[in-house]
Order: C-alpha cells, then sequence, then structure tokens
C-alpha cells in the first residue's frame, strides 16, 4: 500500500503524514495478521475470550461514533446491545432463520429503535441526555421478562451455536472466532471510512463548536439523531454477534451494569480514537477476569480504581497515552 | 442583496436591535460601528439565524430570511467569521477548512461507510479546493497543525478561508482585525481587498479599528443603543455630530 512517491519530497508536512499513514496501515496489517494466527495457537477458551473482546470492540467502535466523536453521551447502549442479541435469538429460536441473516435484521432492528428513541435524547444534552439513556438501559430488564412468549422471560433462550461449514475444517470456537473478526474488521473499516469523510468532520464539528458547526450548515439534530442510531446499530450488532458466539441469552446477561461497563470501557480505552474501542474492549474482558482469579469480591474493586488510575495518568485513555508513547516526535514544528 | 427593515430583537428587558434598517447592494463593503453594545454583533446573529427577531424582515437576495432554518443559511451563500474565533481546537486547520464546505457535499452517513466512487470524487474535489483556498491565505504550512496555539492573526486568517471555501456571496466578519498589530492590519487589508474582487464578494464588516473600517468600506453604518444612528461614506460619518457624540468622540 506504500506508494509515498519522491516527487512529492518538496512538501514536508503531507509526506511525514502520509508516512504516518503508512506506518498506520502497516500496523494494521499486522495486527490483523497475528488475529488470524491466533486462534491456531490458543487453547479454546483463550480463543473465546479474544472473540468476546471483538464483540465488544463492535459494541464500543460505535459508542465511540456517539460519544467521542459527535461528543454525546449515553450511558444505556447496553440495552441496544441486548436488542441485537435479543433479536437475533428470537429469529433463530422462532423462525430457524440462517444465522447470517439474523446480523442485518438484528442491526436495522437496533438502527431503528435507536432513531425512535434518538429523535427525543437528541434534544438533551448532558446530564439530562445520560439520565434518560441510563433510563432506557434500565427498562429495559423488565421489558424482556414481561413479553415471556417470545423471550423465554427471565429463563432466556438457549441457542445452537453457528457450526462450521465441512471445508473451513475449523472448530467451533475457531469458526465463530472469524465470524466474530470479519464483522468486527467491517465495523471498524465502516467506521473509518466515515469518519475520515465529510460527515466525521461533521460529528467533529458537533462535539467542539455547535454553534460554529451550525454556522458552516451542519443540521445539528440530524447528525447527533443519526449518530445515535448508528451507534446503536453497531451495539445491535455486536449483540446479535454475542448471540452467535454464546448461545444464550437472558435479560440478567444486559442489566444496567452493561451499559455502565461499556461506556466505562470507552473512556478508558480513549475517546475519539479508533484504537480506544479495541484498548477498551480488550480492558472490559480481561480485568474482570483476571481481578476473578485475586478473590471473588475484586473484580468490582479493581475495575473502579483500575478506571481511576487510567484517568489519572492518561486522561485521554490508553490509545492517548500509547500514541504519546510511540509518537516521540512532537507535534508542533 | 441585503434588506434589514425595522429589525427588533429583545432579550428580556434589553432591547438589543431597536427597529433596525439598512440595506447593502451586491459588490459592496459596508463598515458596521458602534460601541460594544450596540447590538453589532447581535445582528450577524439574526443574519446567520441564531437569533429569531421580534419584528422586522430580513431580505436576502430576494427571499426571507427569517423563515430559513439555521443550518440552510451557509448554503444560500451566506457566511461569516467569529468575534472570538469559532473554530474547531481539536481538528487541523485543514478540516476546519473542509467545514466550511460542509453544505456543498452530499455524503451521508452511508454512501461515506461505504466510500462510494461519487463520495471519494466529492472529497477530492472540496479538498483541492480547501487545499487551494489555504495556499491564497498562505496558510499550507500549518494545514495540518491543530486550529489552536497558533498565532491568533492566523487563527484569523483560518476563519476566513474556512468562510471562503464555501463560495459565500455575501461574507459577514465580526471585528476580523481585532487583536492584530498595525503591520497585520494593513496586510489583512489588502489581503480582503484582493479576496472580495477575486470572488466577487460583498462584505459587512463589524470592526472597532477606525482606520481599517475606513479605509476599506464604502459606506458605513453606526449603531447605538440598539439603534441606527448615522448611515454614509467614511467622510459623512466622520463628521456626524451623533457618531462623535456616541462613539468617536471629540479630539480633546
Amino acid at each position: 500500500m506504500s506508494t509515498t512517491g519522491t516527487t512529492e519530497a518538496a512538501a514536508p508536512a503531507p509526506v511525514r503524514q502520509r508516512r504516518r499513514l503508512d506506518r498506520r496501515w502497516a500496523g494494521l496489517a499486522l495486527l490483523l495478521a497475528a488475529a488470524v494466527y491466533a486462534p491456531f495457537q490458543l487453547v479454546p477458551f483463550h480463543v473465546f475470550q479474544l472473540t468476546m473482546v471483538l464483540v465488544y470492540a463492535v459494541a464500543l467502535l460505535g459508542l465511540n461514533l456517539l460519544v467521542g466523536h459527535a461528543g454525546q453521551i449515553s450511558l444505556g447502549h447496553g440495552a441496544f446491545f441486548a436488542v441485537g442479541a435479543y433479536a437475533s435469538a428470537v429469529l433463530l429460536d422462532r423462525w430457524d432463520l440462517p444465522y447470517p441473516l439474523t446480523l442485518p435484521v438484528a442491526a436495522a432492528v437496533a438502527f431503528l429503535l435507536g432513531l425512535a428513541l434518538g429523535v427525543p435524547a437528541m434534544r438533551l444534552r448532558g446530564l439530562y441526555l445520560a439520565l434518560v439513556t441510563l433510563a432506557i438501559a434500565i427498562f429495559l430488564v423488565p421489558l424482556l421478562k414481561r413479553f415471556e412468549e417470545l423471550t423465554g422471560g427471565s429463563m432466556g433462550l438457549t441457542l445452537a451455536k453457528p457450526q462450521p461449514p465441512a471445508w473451513s475444517g475449523l472448530a467451533e470456537d475457531q469458526w465463530l472466532y472469524f465470524l466474530t473478526l470479519a464483522v468486527a474488521v467491517a465495523a471498524f473499516l465502516l467506521a473509518a471510512s466515515l469518519l475520515r469523510s465529510r460527515v466525521g468532520r461533521a460529528l467533529h464539528a458537533v462535539r467542539d463548536n455547535e454553534i460554529a458547526a451550525e454556522v458552516m450548515g451542519v443540521r445539528l439534530s440530524f447528525y447527533k439523531t443519526l449518530a445515535f442510531a448508528w451507534s446503536a446499530m453497531y451495539a445491535g450488532a455486536a449483540g446479535c454477534v454475542y448471540t452467535w458466539v454464546i448461545g444464550f441469552v437472558s435479560p440478567d446477561s444486559f442489566t444496567v451494569n452493561l451499559s455502565i461497563t461499556m461506556l466505562a470501557g470507552l473512556v478508558v480505552g480513549g475517546l475519539g480514537s479508533l484504537a480506544g474501542p479495541v484498548l477498551g474492549a480488550l480492558f472490559v474482558m480481561f480485568v474482570p477476569s483476571i481481578a476473578q482469579d485475586v478473590n471473588d469480591a475484586a473484580p468490582g474493586v479493581i475495575f473502579g480504581l483500575l478506571i481511576i488510575v487510567v484517568m489519572y495518568v492518561a486522561p485521554t485513555g490508553l490509545a492517548g497515552l500509547a500514541g504519546r508513547l510511540t509518537r516521540k516526535i512532537p507535534r508542533k514544528e | 442583496m441585503l434588506e434589514v427593515h425595522d429589525l427588533t430583537v429583545r432579550f428580556g428587558g434589553i432591547t438589543a436591535l431597536d427597529g433596525v434598517g439598512f440595506e447593502v447592494a451586491a459588490g459592496e463593503m459596508v463598515g458596521l460601528i458602534g460601541p460594544n453594545g450596540a447590538g453589532k454583533t447581535t445582528l450577524f446573529n439574526c443574519l446567520t439565524r441564531r437569533y429569531d427577531a421580534q419584528s422586522g424582515t430580513i431580505t436576502y437576495e430576494g427571499r426571507d430570511l427569517t423563515a430559513v432554518p439555521p443550518h440552510a443559511v451557509a448554503g444560500l451563500g451566506l457566511a461569516r467569521t467569529f468575534q472570538n474565533l469559532g473554530l474547531f481546537p481539536r481538528l487541523s486547520v485543514r478540516d476546519n477548512v473542509l467545514l466550511g464546505a460542509h453544505h456543498r457535499g452530499r455524503a451521508g452517513f452511508l454512501s461515506a461507510g461505504l466510500r462510494l466512487p461519487r463520495v471519494r470524487r466529492e472529497e477530492r474535489e472540496l479538498r483541492a479546493d480547501a487545499d487551494a483556498v489555504l495556499d491564497r491565505l498562505g496558510l499550507a504550512g500549518v494545514a495540518a497543525h491543530p486550529a489552536t496555539g497558533l498565532p491568533f492573526g492566523t487563527l484569523k486568517r483560518v476563519e476566513l478561508a474556512r468562510a471562503l471555501v464555501g463560495r459565500p456571496r455575501l461574507l459577514l466578519l465580526d471585528e476580523p482585525v481585532n487583536g492584530l498589530n498595525a503591520a497585520e492590519v494593513a496586510e489583512f487589508a489588502g489581503t480582503l481587498g484582493a479576496i472580495r474582487a477575486e470572488y466577487g464578494l460583498t462584505v459587512v464588516v463589524v470592526e472597532h479599528h477606525m482606520g481599517f473600517v475606513m479605509g476599506i468600506c464604502e459606506r458605513i453604518v453606526c449603531l447605538d443603543f440598539g439603534r441606527k444612528i448615522a448611515e454614509g461614506s467614511p467622510e459623512e460619518i466622520q463628521r456626524d455630530p451623533a457618531v462623535i457624540e456616541a462613539y468617536l468622540g471629540t479630539a480633546a
């Protein structure tokens, strides 16, 4: 991909930027290669853990669109995750839909719900928006228990996991991992192109200075609402993949805790950066389970303490910290 | 091109604009002066639809501007700069300028996410335009720099570049030389004059720097306590007793 021509040597600034971009793409390619290689080297449980990291990464990528890039807050994205998970589960359970088809449907359902809730919610800001989105997450669990016919009530639904096709020669955990990886890569590319475009700039403008954004012709309500709907869609897609991977959904998997953990993970990973959601997903997945080994009561405490530490040491999140460590050349001059 | 008629804006008990009316013809450069709190920026905020007027009309190119939603104003060829900078500090200078061209683009969430060919073409065109404007204003060297931490005069030029890339027909400048030194003011006056001719702009400029306003504007409107107290050529304004009383002051 490296096409930096020598003809551009006359303009130093763009070239430096281009080189940084090239290095970035090279880093991503290396990461992808490692991600493809990993499931053949790890025991199934660790493959499962990595799969879950990717599931969370998809959800956090979406949340990042809203929180990190458009500058709005949501304490309720666990609800959209749950809606995606349940949409997929119900489709598999009731209609025996082939599992790949559940992904677009789950994403679309979450998108429409995000749009419907985003229209009123995005008129609010700050604490009020936080409260309303939190209310969405709180409402959901009793709602899922209520419609027992469809959702299986508090018992939840148990489903068969997608089986690897014979030609692939993969084990179940590896197949699930690659399915999730494919979804995560697609989600990443979609978000990356979106953010580098006119739409991404408009979202950043809304975040940085609403008044000036409007003077530039950015329609605030449109961009806020669509950012909300898109991030809901990402959460829904992640929820759908979650159902594939776990093979079981129940209301208690999607409590308010999930929403708060997602937001905390994203903030720790790094708001507004592309690496942030991935680092945040690692944090969400591994910190509680490592802490569990220390002491049964430890996860919550260690999770909370680590968030405080990260916020002190790296206010821009782990992605910001990594950026500062690798980028030794100062940005200015 | 622009007709403001009997414009009144009240905030609670304060009347910020009180029956203000004036006209701007296409191609003109009009200065808007007056003491602090006279309503100059309020007037700009009405023109860009940030504030609603209690009464009065604003007609722009024959269209009733008060019926246009705020985000659609830019699309009508009306751009402005801000008194205390309205830049996006976390974005690069180039991205700031590209935002000025936002209303010219069509890419939506899905088409941008999928990088459709027409989106890429549009983006290429906008980037070429933005780079041309950056070049024209001598900002190419700082294009990748975040739009913060640069000299104030440079940031003012970034705002001007951002306004220009939207291809405006009417440009509203709110204290463009505020905070610049004498040499920078002279340079800015030269740049503005040249750009106005190149882009065929109509300009309304709010400014306290009398040398700048009197030197560059063909006509001046003076506001005081929300009322228009005088209008005329720079010479007439400088001799106007009401303006001297309210704003310019007399030589000791």
